[in-house]
């Protein structure tokens, strides 16, 4: 039955984290860009949200919440919407926890999950892009090639959040030159694993992205997600694909909303600017196309909650909504004009982020 | 619960009317395309037939009355448009059918007025509803019509030209039908002195005197009226005569765009999504299928273009659902439909043009339905409001102006 309203739990997680994000995430949204540095005590009350920890089974010592990719687009909107850097650094945990929740094995699980329900941050993280322009997440260059009843993987992975810090690293491999694609589980200080240096990007600049190299980097076969059959990584790269649209609206809409709140203030020829209809159509172009991405973005999270295969759907989306936002953003920065371009203002912040979203996967996942 | 399933009972219809349009209006598509101002007789007859028990005597916001069993009609309504579309959007238009005029009357009409027009439409020979708004100086600036309406006794007499009148000839001189007509009870009033009046078929001084050659929708008539000494009885003016009083008369046939908007985009994304499976099954012919699962920068030139047609146009099918979902739901949907007749009306324009560029001769060429499909397009990106009219709208609602603040 068609329905374009989120349930009334959904609405109260997206209303919470809304909340947080306008109070907490937004005021840091410009230091954290300058800096590079996202507060601990920030990143400790996000954790205190428990987006995490709710996708912990009980008896892993979460609260077990069922995962859904609806939940996550709507929440993720919200937190991209405050700043994207502290979103992804907020949600890196993310990366491993679901994977795991929805296709980990029963060992898996219990060695992997009780470590991110604790009451510290507990970072995590996936490595999927790959420092080439011809990156293609259906032909990886990584690849991992079985060595005596383990896994040895090879190559080098970039936009890697955290990985300094985290407690694992969820590696997205091909299979020796099968095409197939696995996602492995590499924990921390495994030999042969070296997160190289901190990324020095256009935008994301509060996020510390890692280069990292595989080299001769030797994983039990017991570490592929899923167990030695694997699992089924085109669902979540689905989940990342989605995430990612869903935080580009959120970029897009914080730069709506910032240029329409600048026009309605903004005088020129003694009337407000956004009583001019050159401003107010690229404003209400900007809605409509908000709107657009976001109805692609759910439709697809729906059909990922159904369990059905939905990579058209979520490869469609993400593309509109990283177009999209892009548009916007570009627009957020041409509404403002000169003002636009000065770092006063963080329409330019958002442009230098939107423009990322072409590149973008796997920083997220819903 | 946010949901994409369609009810059941949507789905079948969806997939009845997707018949009608492929074994009925498919087969003589080309044909009253090159037969402009022709009618297809057989088909009008048949649609008439099958649908005329279902006819609504009221429009649009209906709303849900029953928390229970939530009302689907709008949905239902713009899914099958599309279907229709898809099989030919001049033929849809020229189905007879209350019309706008009928969405007027139903949503600014007494009791009494529903029943004395609208009845009729459930029974008896084939008959068309049509409205008049546009006239040759002004389109979309409605505080301009010229029209005049004077009260003279128990009538009113019109005085005006009307334009661009879809089913104009059908409604006003082949069938028994009306016309409804905006028309001024005080220039001086502007916008509060537009009144709409129903003018039955036939009505001496009501003279249809030309039906236009036009780009597209050609199955379709767009007739000129013109009202000379047009004399109707008090009782038809929609609304109340009173023009200091209220504006409601004009509001209530505003409100019926929101209503007949989202099923204008239905019709885009319809001819859209004809252009798009044609594509894709010329494209299928010679093995290429769309790689969706392969990073961008591997894609040939053609597989994205026809990706971004794709999510283009399935983007704005769902704020077209979203606007009739609105609907259904008895809440107010006006900036909806202004955002998905803008975008649907623009990106049914965008790809069929893209269509014809993608297939080359086979889409410039008539021998295929591609080029009148292109054709047919652009009318959803002007009537019912231009593309900018409703950017206009949408700005005012995200801005909070009023038609004084932003014009």
């Amino acid at each position: 039955m068609v329905s374009f309203e989120p349930s009334d739990e959904q609405k109260l997680i997206r209303d919470t984290v809304a909340a947080f994000a306008r109070e907490q995430v937004r005021p840091q949204a410009r230091p954290s860009d300058e800096s590079g540095e996202i507060p601990s005590a920030l990143v400790q009350q996000g954790w205190e949200l428990g987006l995490t920890q709710a996708l912990v089974p009980e008896e892993f010592g979460g609260t077990g919440e069922a995962h859904s990719a609806i939940t996550s687009v709507l929440l993720i909107e919200e937190l991209a919407w405050a700043d994207l850097s502290i979103a992804c650094h907020l949600l890196a945990p993310r990366l491993v926890v679901i994977p795991v929740v929805e296709a980990g094995t029963e060992a898996q699980r219990r060695a992997i999950l009780p470590r991110y329900a604790t009451t510290n941050f507990t970072a995590g993280t996936a490595a999927v892009v790959e420092p080439r322009w011809d990156f293609d997440l259906a032909s990886l260059a990584v690849k991992a090639l079985p060595r005596n009843g383990n896994f040895v993987l090879q190559g080098r992975k970039c936009f890697v959040p955290l990985a300094a810090e985290a407690e694992h690293i969820l590696v997205f491999a091909q299979l020796g030159d099968s095409g197939e694609v696995g996602a492995f589980l590499v924990e921390r200080g495994t030999p042969g694993l070296r997160v190289v240096e901190r990324e020095k990007n256009m935008g994301l600049k509060g996020l510390a992205t890692y280069e990292v190299e595989f080299d001769q980097c030797t994983v039990p076969a017991d570490q592929r997600l899923g167990g030695p059959e694997g699992c089924d990584v085109n669902r979540l790269l689905n989940l990342q694909r989605v995430a990612l649209a869903a935080a580009a609206v959120g970029v897009a809409r914080a730069s709506f909303e910032y240029a329409r709140d600048y026009a309605k203030e903004r005088k020129a020829f003694g009337v407000y600017i956004a009583q001019k209809q050159a401003i107010a159509f690229m404003l209400a172009e900007m809605a409509i196309e908000i709107d657009a991405a976001r109805l692609l973005t759910w439709e697809a999270a729906w059909k990922l909650d159904r369990g059905e295969d939905a990579t058209r759907e979520a490869v469609l989306a993400k593309q509109y909504a990283a177009n999209m936002a892009l548009m916007v953003a570009d627009r957020g920065v041409q509404i403002l004009g000169g003002h636009g371009y000065i770092r006063d203002h963080l329409v330019e912040l958002f442009l230098r982020n939107a423009r990322g979203f072409a590149t973008f996967e796997g920083l997220l996942t819903a | 619960m946010i949901d994409f399933e369609l009810p059941p009972q949507v789905k079948q219809a969806r997939d009845m009317v997707h018949m009608v349009a492929e074994n009925m209006m498919r087969p003589i598509s080309r044909e009253y395309d090159e037969r402009e101002h022709e009618k297809p007789w057989d088909f009008l007859n048949a649609m008439w037939e099958a649908s005329k028990a279902t006819n609504p005597v009221s429009f649009g916001g209906g709303g849900k009355k029953d928390p229970s069993a939530p009302s689907v009609r709008n949905l239902q309504t713009v899914v099958s448009i599309e279907e229709l579309s898809w099989g030919d959007a001049g033929l849809y238009l020229s189905i007879p059918n209350p019309g706008l005029g009928g969405a007027a009357v139903a949503a600014a009409g007494t009791p009494e007025q529903r029943e004395r027009f609208l009845a009729r439409f459930r029974s008896g020979p084939p008959k068309w509803g049509a409205m008049a708004i546009t006239e040759p100086h002004c389109g979309s600036d409605t505080a301009a019509i010229t029209t005049t309406a004077v009260r003279d006794g128990d009538h009113w007499v019109l005085n005006g030209t009307k334009i661009f009148v879809t089913s104009g000839k059908m409604a006003a001189q082949e069938s028994d039908g009306f016309v409804v007509v905006w028309a001024t009870v005080d220039k001086s009033a502007g916008r509060a002195g537009i009144k709409a009046f129903v003018v039955e078929r036939g009505t001496p001084g009501m003279t249809v005197v030309k039906v236009e050659d036009k780009m597209g929708i050609r199955a379709s008539d767009t007739a000129m009226i013109v009202f000379e000494d047009c004399r109707i009885p008090l009782d038809n003016i929609l609304g109340s005569p009173e023009v200091k009083q209220s504006t409601e008369g004009f509001k209530g046939a505003m409100a019926t765009f929101d209503a007949t908007r989202p099923a204008v985009a239905a019709s885009a994304i319809g001819i859209g999504r004809a252009a798009l499976d044609f594509v894709r099954e010329e494209l299928e012919k010679h093995g290429i299928k769309i790689r969706y699962g392969v990073s961008r920068n591997k894609l040939t030139a053609i597989e994205r273009d026809f990706m971004d047609m794709e999510a283009n146009l399935h983007a704005a099918r769902l704020l077209t659902w979203r606007a009739a979902w609105l609907m259904d739901q008895g809440r107010h949907n006006n900036l909806e439909a202004s955002m998905a007749k803008a975008k649907a009306g623009l990106a049914v324009t965008q790809v069929t043009q893209k269509a014809v560029e993608l297939l080359g001769p086979l889409g410039y060429s008539r021998k295929y339905l591609l080029e009148k499909w292109m054709r047919d397009a652009k009318i959803n990106d002007i009537f019912e409001g231009t593309q900018q009219i409703n950017l206009l709208i949408v700005a005012r609602r995200i801005l909070g102006y009023s038609s004084k603040e932003l014009n």
